[in-house]
């Protein structure tokens, strides 16, 4: 029983990576239509825009709660305006494209970002490289204080680990606040339903989809610095399986709809943690493939889409 | 169509007559002559991980590779060593080999650390007749063809092989931690992890200890947690990882997040000064088998350890010395060979006999392994520095 | 009459692949076995630029086979090298396991210059690599049926690397640790055999029937239904043939390293042949193969030049596509072909 709960907040915490990186997918995807594939190297990005602000504020150790926000903030500025930055120059002009050049572009700029971030280092500032090199780089843990928390029937939380669900959770609320409380919100939703009705009504599409954007990366950025946390050794190709695993949840939960990739999200971690856990764990990469092709067969609009009529 | 058919038939022909040319006879004998004090530049190909998932490995071996090519130079024998980089994959690993031997001219190959990437590239080097030295993979089917149980002609290695390492580690266990019931954590993508494992289960098993807890990652994974939970599950007393240091640090800091306070035991895989980047306070009770300590009273490993320090600031690792050594024991076959061709070259190597290297006395035996001993040390975070004090000493 | 003058077309073909496999063979092993070669800047460019010229052969082939699938028939895959690296497997498998007991023992024959026995159970090996990649690729083509552009692209990239994963998983041919001790069969003569095979089914296709009913699908599924144009089976064909002859190149890859690895069928691998796809233009053969040539040269000519530029082939391979889809989406050839007859004719005039 212990060990199936302790799997439980294993595959939670996982889940809350997948979530927070998956809502970016679902939220550039409801406005553009558009699979955004460097987004998962917006996530390897955060964890580096972490390590840079825990360089430059200086609280590498100073094992402190309140040293981390900072630097999760500083992290999700410097991501929302990369993304916008990539929105901006790549994929703005391709928005009457077909598709397809759409989506080889989205390839180009993430290969770009994973291959240009382990070009040898040019500029130096207090030990952070940039480029950052191809070797792994350490994530300073010395931020939070060493905590453990054990229950007594020998359960295991790290420090990282509550603060990955308390993040994550305001960030989630956060979101679902503005999207559905705010006229910014308001302003996203009608440009996923219909981005020409959408323009006509007044609505200034381009700046919408350019915080669309800023959004999804900022919570990227913060679950980068969040598994930066836990797992400590960092490197330019880290966001490229987690990337594509959370874009699984976000197809999963179904691909536009915000409250479908937090679903997916979880329910991919968890799935993943017990199949790696009571069976084999070398089958976990194949697992979030699987459910991948098995969801676009079944029911390509995911657990919580809405089926799109195709008009001819 | 008449034209089209004649320029057809000019291309044949043309094709033809290249064809036919053959290269031109072999000229006379261009190799430096045979001689006591043999001159010339020994021209050695390095290939090595300095990139990628093992950096370090590639850079420590490096490190002593070159250290030892500049000690040789200063006499009439001159050592040029070219170093390539594999990115720690496997696939750059054809690649880059024949890259060393076309482009390059190697007259030997050192390389690499990894198991799987020796193993990659010793049937090239059997192929294109090309010695190849391993400085520290300790998988077997690197000198003997597993297939056919025949040892490669062209391969060999001056480390030990997995087999003794793995009863190393785990005499160590039952003799000096006095522990029987160890769980075993494989990294099931390499050869090295694999066979490491393999050895420690066939030598633990026969002096009476017993495996609770059988599980498996891939080297790059980050999240070891689902297996760590299912082998606390069975209560070990002992978590063997015989994997590579990236994984292994995380492995050690995530099970000791969860509650797991068992000593871990590793292998030489874990030589790295970055083993415990994931934070010093996690590895208490860690210990590891190794090729070599600094700390070693043979004669011969002060100068080198010094030499050491003095060309890059810091004590030479397990890695570096093996590199060192490779370097050395082809320097010291090329001498007695009196030539760098490369059939005499792998002769000599076969006939290595009781050679000093800093890691111990070389003997190259049939399998074109080498029979030394092993240390197992400590993993030491106290003084805030990583360093790794010696233990014991395990013979063969 | 026509028959016979293919015949003859082909048979000397096959001579001046011939011809030119066994200088460039005996050159290489020339230069393997005479070190006083090596000192040769001849003997020595040759030895470094000869691979090259097998790979680029090898690339050729991939781009072209993806070519149909992607640009003729409009369906986007970035799953190719999984069907080469299942050709690559089985093929590997075969020889490995199928020689030493067909063909006697082979560890003394230098790297392209197997005994005959050996090249028939490695043209074997090929094909039956192909078919293995084929019946994979029908599986793939079956779903592919109710997907359109980037979902279908997505799932394809899904296959891979499920195909990846139980690569590791198959302990026969190494599991995880790659599969080691491949026979070195494959020279210039194999090939450039099945590159020009490649190339001319591939254009025999285009110029068909077939070709058309596939344009008809990539131009406007919808309609070409309503005209009749059988959907399934053309998809599905489409990933037959073009996998066929990935699995093939695969085979050719598996002999040429004497390795092979799970992550051959990996994402970035097939990233790899559909940059060069969609330099050359998606729908052109030619453009393929010029694409190809190009992709494979120019690293290598940078590689020799400044060694150290090496670590910006894929930094740049990303800038190209940005920069193609923004200012030439096309590609170069843009779906045109040269023909040779086009050529002379203009030469004529």
């Amino acid at each position: 029983m212990q060990v199936f709960l302790q799997q439980l907040i294993n595959g939670l915490h996982l889940g809350a990576t997948y979530a927070l990186i998956a809502l970016g997918y679902t939220m550039v995807y409801g406005v553009l239509r558009l699979i955004n594939f460097a987004h998962g190297d917006i996530f390897m990005l955060g964890a580096y825009a972490g390590l840079f602000a825990a360089v430059i504020l200086g609280v590498t150790q100073s094992a402190s709660w309140g040293a981390v926000f900072p630097v999760i903030l500083m992290a999700m500025a410097i991501c929302a305006v990369v993304g916008m930055a990539i929105e901006r120059f790549a994929y703005r002009k391709l928005r009457t494209a077909p598709r397809l050049n759409a989506l080889i572009t989205a390839i180009g700029v993430s290969l770009f970002l994973e291959y240009g971030g382990q070009l040898p280092p040019m500029i130096r500032i207090d030990g952070f490289d940039f480029p950052f090199g191809a070797q792994t780089k350490t994530f300073p843990t010395g931020i939070l204080p060493p905590t453990q928390i054990t229950t007594g029937t020998g359960l295991s939380l790290s420090a990282v680990q509550v603060l990955t669900f308390v993040v994550t959770l305001v960030l989630m609320v956060g979101l679902n606040a503005i999207v559905r409380r705010t006229r910014i919100g308001v302003a996203m939703r009608a440009v996923s339903a219909d981005r020409e009705a959408a323009a006509l009504m007044g609505i200034p599409t381009d700046r919408v989809i350019l915080f669309t954007f800023a959004l999804g990366s900022a919570l990227a950025a913060a679950a980068g610095v969040l598994y930066a946390l836990d797992k400590p050794t960092i490197d330019p190709l880290m966001g490229l399986y987690v990337g594509l695993k959370a874009f699984v949840a976000a197809v999963l939960g179904g691909i536009g709809s915000i409250p479908g990739a937090m679903l997916g999200g979880f329910v991919l971690g968890l799935t993943e943690t017990f199949v790696a856990g009571y069976l084999a764990s070398s089958w976990r990469d194949a697992i979030a493939f699987g459910i991948l092709i098995l969801i676009l067969i079944v029911r390509p609009t995911g657990i919580l889409g809405s089926s799109v009529r195709e008009k001819v | 169509m008449v034209r089209k058919f004649a320029l057809l038939l000019t291309g044949v022909l043309a094709a033809l007559l290249v064809a036919g040319c053959p290269p031109p006879p072999a000229t006379q004998n261009p190799s430096p002559p045979p001689g006591p004090g043999l001159s010339g530049t020994l021209v050695l190909g390095h290939f090595a991980s300095l990139t990628g998932n093992t950096a370090m490995f590639g850079e420590s071996t490096d490190k002593g590779v070159k250290l030892a090519a500049e000690e040789i130079s200063s006499g009439n024998l001159k050592v040029t060593v070219h170093t390539l980089d594999d990115a720690s994959q496997q696939q750059q690993v054809p690649l880059i080999v024949n890259r060393l031997i076309s482009q390059y001219s190697v007259h030997a190959l050192v390389g690499e650390v990894a198991s799987s990437r020796s193993i990659a590239a010793a049937p090239i080097a059997d192929s294109r007749q090309v010695p190849m030295v391993s400085p520290s993979s300790t998988n077997p089917d690197v000198t003997v063809d597993p297939r056919t149980g025949k040892t490669r002609p062209y391969v060999f290695r001056v480390c030990f092989t997995d087999p003794f390492q793995g009863a190393v580690i785990a005499r160590f266990v039952r003799e000096h931690l006095k522990l029987s019931r160890a769980a075993l954590l494989v990294d099931a993508k390499n050869a090295y992890s694999v066979g490491l494992g393999k050895g420690f289960r066939d030598h633990f098993t026969r002096i009476g200890g017993t495996i609770v807890a059988e599980e498996s990652y891939n080297e790059g994974d980050t999240d070891f947690r689902s297996q760590l939970t299912k082998i606390g599950g069975v209560k070990p007393e002992v978590l063997i990882v015989p994997g590579y240091y990236r994984e292994a640090g995380l492995i050690v800091q995530q099970a000791r997040n969860l509650g797991l306070g068992i000593p871990v035991v590793g292998g030489d895989g874990w030589d790295s000064p970055t083993l415990t980047n994931v934070g010093p306070q996690y590895f208490n009770d860690c210990y590891f088998s190794n090729h070599f300590s600094p700390e070693e009273t043979r004669p011969g490993v002060r100068e080198f350890v010094e030499a050491y320090r003095r060309k890059y600031g810091e004590a030479p690792n397990g890695l570096a010395a093996l590199g060192y050594d490779a370097v050395k024991i082809l320097a010291d076959a090329a001498r007695r060979a009196g030539s760098f061709d490369r059939k005499a070259l792998r002769d000599a190597l076969e006939n290595t006999r009781g050679y000093p290297g800093v890691t111990g006395q070389i003997s190259i035996d049939e399998q074109h392994n080498a029979v030394k001993s092993a240390v197992i040390v400590r993993v030491d975070t106290s003084s805030g520095a990583t360093s790794f004090p010696l233990v014991t000493t395990i013979a063969p | 009459m026509r028959l016979v003058r293919r015949l003859i077309g082909g048979l000397i073909l096959l001579a001046v692949l011939f011809a030119i496999n066994g200088w460039g063979t005996a050159m290489q092993q020339a230069v393997n076995s005479r070190p006083d070669l090596q000192s040769i800047a001849f003997y020595r460019q040759f030895s470094i630029w000869w691979p090259v010229v097998l790979e680029t052969g090898r690339w050729i082939t991939l781009a072209v086979s993806l070519n149909l699938i992607n640009g003729l028939a409009g369906q986007f895959s970035l799953g190719h090298a999984a069907f080469a690296a299942i050709g690559g497997y089985a093929a590997g498998a075969i020889t490995v396991f199928l020689g030493p007991r067909l063909c006697g023992d082979a560890t003394l024959a230098a790297p392209g210059a197997y005994p005959p026995g050996w090249n028939l159970l490695f043209a074997a090996s090929l094909i039956a690599g192909g078919m293995v990649a084929s019946a994979v690729g029908f599986l793939v083509g079956l779903p592919s049926l109710r997907l359109r552009g980037d979902y279908l692209a997505i799932v394809t990239l899904g296959m891979g690397e499920v195909v990846r994963v139980v690569i590791e998983h198959i302990e026969p041919v190494g599991g995880s640790l790659g599969f080691n001790g491949i026979p070195l069969i494959t020279n210039f003569f194999w090939v450039y055999l099945v590159a020009i095979a490649t190339i001319l089914a591939v254009r025999n296709i285009a110029q068909s029937t077939h070709g058309r009913a596939l344009l008809a699908i990539r131009e406007d599924e919808v309609a070409a239904e309503a005209m009749g144009v059988p959907l399934t089976r053309y998809k599905v064909l489409a990933f037959v043939i073009g996998s066929f002859f990935a699995g093939m190149a695969g085979g050719l890859y598996a002999h040429f390293q004497g390795s092979i690895q799970p992550q051959a069928a990996g994402f970035i691998e097939s990233i790899q042949i559909v940059v060069i796809v969609v330099l050359g233009g998606s729908g052109s053969i030619t453009g393929s193969v010029l694409a190809a040539i190009a992709l494979t040269l120019f690293p290598e000519i940078l590689r020799s030049v400044r060694p150290e530029l090496e670590q910006y082939r894929m930094v740049l391979y990303a800038l190209l596509l940005i920069v193609l889809m923004l200012v030439r989406p096309q590609g170069i050839f843009g779906g045109r072909e040269l023909s040779l007859r086009g050529l002379l004719a203009r030469v004529k005039r």
